[in-house]
């Protein structure tokens, strides 16, 4: 045992491990990506990797929502009326929900739903041989199995941040009219007054980037699991815990790219 | 048939070296197939033999050595050659890697749609057809392969092997999980299949009856190199310790089974 030496090779595997994961991670992302511009294209799978992604989150993305818009309505009304300022609660809910809570938490809601879905099912693929029986029947994986999942979470979350969006406005406006009072026409005026369209396209920019990283840490985790159910678990675990991890880290270098002054 | 293609063998593999860190799997495998032949390669488990079919399919890159089909060698064909090289070969793994999203004629079916060889409106009568080649009613197609027993399962697998006809077949273990009576069902079937289409075939298995059933020759894979390789009659008189050692299943002779301490 070397007491200089030893935490510095343990440092330097720590380095070449992370370099090495980085780089199997680049190489995937271009094969997987390269298969949008050459055929053949599997709409099949496409189909069903969108429904899986998209439609059957789209319960637990709304009621995200929904509770989300109330409760940012409670609190802001809770704050602001300390510096009797609650005229602009519309406003605060709205672009919160638009800019920020609704990507985020939707693609938080999707990791956990679809994402870890999606590494299990690759996953069991792997250690059972599927994946490789794909390659000898004339099938190129990567192709079959997860271009069309990357396509289907850039194009699914954004749809379900447009829902996640509007619920969530939904759900602030009948917290503020019923429970605080607040006139009805006048607090969609006040929505509508300071909401811009930038506001919204920077969330659905955002929710399509979540998106893709959603389906890529899902499909990479789960296409190099190794050694059975443990190692089926353990990818599901990395799949969730490092995209939601990038969520949040690409939603600060995004909202830096778009808003920054 | 010309004398020179009689003499080419329909595999012949050189010199083939892997290592997987510092194990030395696969230390200079030498073997040839000759047209038409069953060859079954033998072996104790964690010798190599997945390892080497995994090398001849493309799933496993070798770090040298060379793997000619028909005289060509897939290791430094371009892609698209190799590629069409490795269309020619069949393969039934060992848990039948049966793709449990589709049903079971979807599955007998794949190779065949994934080349364009039959529309997806053809296909069902066509995997209908080879099923019944394998011993199953047409009605099985329709079930998902969670549904089957572990010897249907392997029909199942047999049936995808062989529906696009490929002149090299590959079996990983045919017998493995199945009662003795299943187990020489799945060897005639192999045998029938195989001499029905005139293929050249690769099985590797430890099951000594199995390897005779269905192998013309056989060769022993001992530390990462065929030790010996003779007619299948002779195996269990080769006058060679390690084939005696293992053909007869004792316990004590030159090979001494890896255990960890």
């Amino acid at each position: 045992m070397n007491l200089v030496l030893d935490p510095v090779a343990a440092l330097g595997r720590l380095v070449l491990g992370l370099v090495s994961l980085l780089g199997e991670l680049a190489i995937f992302t271009i094969a997987a990506v390269s298969g949008l511009f050459r055929p053949p294209y599997y709409l099949r799978n496409f189909g069903r990797a969108l429904m899986e992604i998209g439609y059957f989150s789209l319960p637990v993305v709304a009621l995200t929502a929904i509770f989300t818009g109330m409760v940012l309505a409670l609190q802001s009304y809770v704050g602001f009326s300390r510096f009797d300022s609650q005229s602009v609660i519309a406003s605060v809910v709205v672009l919160s929900l638009t800019r920020e809570l609704g990507p985020v938490l939707a693609g938080l809601m999707v990791a956990g739903r679809a994402g870890s879905a999606m590494a299990a099912e690759l996953g069991t693929m792997r250690v059972t041989d599927q994946i490789d029986a794909l390659s000898t029947l004339a099938t190129d994986p990567m192709r079959y199995l997860v271009t069309p999942r990357l396509l289907a979470g850039l194009i699914a979350l954004p749809l379900l941040v447009v829902v996640a969006d509007i619920l969530g406005v939904a759900g602030g406006f009948l917290v503020s009219t019923i429970r605080l009072g607040f006139n009805a026409p006048a607090y969609l005026q006040s929505t509508m007054t300071y909401l811009h369209a930038s506001d919204v396209i920077s969330g659905l920019v955002k929710a399509a980037v979540f998106g893709f990283v959603i389906a890529l840490m899902g499909c990479f985790h789960g296409y190099r699991s190794r050694g059975g159910a443990q190692g089926v678990g353990g990818a599901t675990t990395a799949a969730v815990v490092s995209a939601s991890i990038l969520i949040l880290a690409l939603d600060y270098v995004l909202t830096q790219a778009f808003f920054a002054p | 048939m010309s004398t020179l293609q009689a003499m080419t063998p329909k595999l012949r593999i050189r010199g083939l070296r892997k290592a997987f860190g510092a194990k030395q799997v696969l230390d200079g495998v030498d073997l040839d197939v000759m047209p038409g032949t069953g060859m079954v390669v033998i072996g104790g488990s964690g010798t190599g033999k997945s390892v080497l079919l995994k090398c001849i399919l493309g799933l496993i890159w070798p770090d040298s050595g060379e793997i000619l089909i028909d005289g060509e060698d897939v290791l430094t064909a371009k892609p698209a050659r190799a590629r069409e090289l490795r269309d020619q070969i069949g393969m039934l793994f060992q848990n039948g890697a049966l793709f449990d999203s589709q049903a079971v004629w979807e599955n007998v079916a794949f190779g065949l749609l994934a080349r364009g060889l039959v529309t997806r409106a053809e296909a069902r009568d066509v995997a209908a057809k080879v099923l019944s080649q394998v011993g199953l009613d047409a009605g099985v197609g329709e079930l998902p392969p969670a549904e089957l027993s572990g010897g249907m399962q392997k029909r199942v697998g047999l049936a995808r092997a062989i529906a696009a006809e490929p002149s090299i077949m590959f079996f990983d273990e045919p017998t493995t999980g199945l009662d003795p009576i299943m187990g020489a069902v799945i060897d005639g079937l192999i045998v029938d299949c195989v001499k029905r289409l005139g293929s050249t075939s690769i099985a590797i298995t430890h099951d000594m009856t199995s390897a005779q059933r269905i192998g013309d020759r056989i060769a022993m894979l001992h530390e990462g190199r065929i030790v010996w390789e003779g007619e299948a009659e002779s195996v269990m008189r080769s006058g060679n310790p390690l084939v005696d050692q293992f053909t007869h299943g004792r316990r004590d002779g030159p090979i001494r089974m890896a255990l960890r301490k």
